[in-house]
């Protein structure tokens, strides 16, 4: 995939990645007009997009490079660092925001009081920047820096949705004290650290950290790192903002933060544990096998049973997000590189299969002003490409072969295999058919119910179909040919299990780069 | 509505203007002594809350209305971002102030000092806009109804 940018840019791609949507913020702010406001959203998103490709591109042979901000070296200075991991995070999370933009463009017209949709696009573009700012930076207080940048706009978006249901602030409330905590934790993990190594570079952290296994506060710091980041990617007991989060804010809100959010905190664990701290460290062998393990497998079971039961899809739908989430950290508890692979994987089929749910959700929305299942019979027939992109949904989400789901699935009981886990091969597989049910329920309500007779529903607008749709034939698209992600994935986990990180990088602006 | 409070009036009145001069000094001497953009923007920030705390929202907001308040948000950052990217055209990495004058020393005197006003804006603003949505919030109870 050669990608080819102008020289000056291709310097300046890891910052321009971030910088442009930090750009677009204040200016969408600035001008107070709409049109405007929502054009050079999605234009820095689209931009972000090229920035992340070409990055991605540049770092599938396994190479890592570094861009100094400032012009201060490391570990003094800001280093922005990108191998195959993050960059395949950041490719993620700047497509699903150029794709939900123009979906917000149209949704939020219901959803959200006219005077506030410049503020609504410079919050996303906050958010966006935040996010892909955490993926990208190769300082460990800067993530969290950029974990506050995009949490704080998160509670503000997740907030808008009050203005059609109140509860979004209660919802709201709630995802800000919980977030906090899990930033306050995630930050006095840091401080651990920083006592124990006098670093937050990470890769110098990776160096400073060999054989201080038997340090306490180095393992109280990772204990800290991991629960707050627990909370953020909303892991099995500590989920408890997430439905609510998902079910009361706007519905390109939703998707993009299913889609995009629990994604980065799972890539910063990844990081910390991989990068700066080690797989040969017994207690965090420990940490993935007593206690990640266990309860990625009760998350699995648990969040999709209780999906089973919801009324509300959205609900639902965050149910099942929590639920894939212990997929994910069922991959990373193997400890091998294919388990690895096969939640980066799922990072990548989870954003584009969900984004398309929330998606159509959202038309749905839209159209009748519900999430709510009962208010749905009978839509198949009046809403016939919105409910094919939820089918199409639906079945990746459970893992029917040719849908993404499926390749994700694959990786993981492959990774099962290959550690003789056949009896996690066989849990995964019946996690499986609890998904069935729920998915059955929605497609029950839309297809064999009748529609009520004085229901006035009628297909989506282009404007909000064609976003669903690009993500919906996505699920399919790496569901056929999933030479692409899955090569990508493995060159990521061999990436994050060698270490890598923390080795020479290619410096592209720097210090020793000054012209 | 407030005449009654003579005392309070007149010594705001005495204070506002050491209080802007002061947050002015923490500005832009910062980079000497302790200070800067987030210290300065709080300080300026206060002044104002204090005239609108004495004189009535409604009087700080013909002073300096919402829409205002909203925009220099938005203008610090641009001046904060806007240097990188300057520096940036300059040939230099993002924020690298050496490139922003012949002298790399002096450049970074420009630098600092131009990122932290950026700051300095954005805190002032940001300060405001919390001051007014609180502020302006219809109360739940009239006076006349304690």
């Amino acid at each position: 995939m050669p990608l080819l940018l102008p020289e000056a840019l291709a310097d300046h791609a890891p910052m321009l990645a971030v910088l442009v949507p930090l750009l677009a913020a204040p200016l969408a702010m600035l001008f107070g007009n709409r049109a405007f406001a929502y054009g050079i959203s999605f234009a820095a998103s689209v931009a972000s997009f090229i920035f992340s490709m070409f990055l991605l591109a540049r770092v599938m042979d396994g190479s890592v490079l570094s861009y100094h901000l400032g012009g201060w070296a490391p570990p003094l200075g800001i280093e922005y660092r990108v191998d195959a991991a993050n960059a395949l995070v950041l490719l993620i999370v700047s497509a699903i925001s150029a794709v939900v933009l123009p979906f917000a463009r149209t949704s939020i017209e219901t959803e959200i009081a006219e005077r506030h949709h410049t503020l609504f696009y410079a919050c996303y573009m906050l958010c966006f920047t935040g996010l892909m700012g955490v993926a990208i930076t190769g300082d460990a207080f800067n993530v969290f820096v950029f974990l506050e940048v995009s949490s704080l706009s998160t509670y503000v978006l997740v907030a808008l949705g009050a203005e059609k249901d109140r509860r979004a602030l209660s919802a709201a409330y709630d995802y800000l004290i919980l977030g906090t905590i899990g930033a306050t934790f995630f930050v006095i993990g840091l401080g651990l650290i920083y006592m124990t190594t006098g670093t937050l570079n990470m890769a110098d952290l990776a160096q400073r950290l060999t054989g201080l296994e038997s340090n306490r506060t180095l393992r109280s710091g990772f204990a800290f790192i991991v629960v707050g980041m627990g909370l953020k990617m909303a892991i099995y007991p500590l989920h408890r903002w997430l439905p609510s989060a998902y079910t009361y804010a706007p519905s390109a809100v939703s998707a993009f933060l299913a889609a995009t959010a629990t994604k980065v905190a799972i890539y910063v664990v990844l990081r910390f544990m991989f990068s700066v701290y080690s797989a040969k460290f017994g207690f965090e062998r420990d940490t993935l096998q007593l206690i990640i393990f266990p309860f990625a497998i009760i998350a699995m079971f648990a969040a999709s049973i209780v999906a089973c039961y919801q009324i509300n899809l959205k609900r639902m739908l965050a149910y099942s997000s929590i639920a894939q989430i212990g997929y994910m950290l069922l991959g990373v508890s193997m400890l091998n590189v294919t388990g690895l692979s096969a939640t980066l994987v799922h990072l990548f089929n989870h954003a584009v299969t969900k984004g398309a749910l929330f998606l159509a959700v959202g038309a749905i929305v839209y159209r009748t002003g519900s999430a709510l299942l009962p208010h749905m019979a009978g839509l198949g027939r009046k809403m016939p490409w919105t409910s094919a992109a939820i089918v199409i949904g639906g079945l990746s989400l459970i893992g029917i072969p040719s849908t993404a789901g499926f390749v994700s699935k694959w990786v993981l009981i492959a990774g099962a295999f290959e550690r003789d886990a056949w009896p996690v091969a066989v849990l995964i597989v019946a996690s499986s058919l609890i998904a069935v049910v729920y998915v059955w329920r929605v497609l029950e309500v839309l297809y064999l119910q009748p529609a009520p007779a004085n229901s006035t529903a009628t297909e989506a607008p282009l404007g909000l179909l064609i976003p669903t749709w690009i993500l919906a034939l996505a699920s399919i698209w790496f569901g056929l040919d999933a030479d692409l992600t899955v090569s990508v994935s493995r060159t990521a986990a061999e990436a994050l299990l060698n270490g890598g990180f923390g080795g020479d990088a290619a410096i592209i602006m720097g210090v020793e780069g000054r012209k | 509505m407030m005449d009654h409070h003579l005392i309070l009036r007149v010594v705001t009145k005495l204070l506002v203007a050491p209080i802007l001069l002061f947050g002015l000094y923490v500005q832009f001497h910062g980079d000497f002594g302790p200070g800067g953009g987030f210290q300065a923007g709080v300080i300026f920030a206060v002044a104002f809350i204090l005239y609108g705390l004495v004189f009535s929202l409604k009087r700080l907001c013909k002073t300096v209305p919402d829409w205002l308040v909203h925009r220099l948000i938005a203008v610090g950052l641009l001046l904060y971002a806007g240097t990188g990217v300057v520096s940036m055209f300059l040939g230099g990495a993002f924020l690298d102030y050496n490139v922003l004058s012949k002298d790399p020393v002096a450049g970074q005197h420009w630098g600092i000092l131009i990122i932290e006003l950026g700051v300095g804006i954005t805190v002032f603003a940001v300060m405001l806009a919390i001051y007014y949505a609180f502020a302006g919030r219809p109360p739940a109870l009239d006076d006349a109804d304690w």
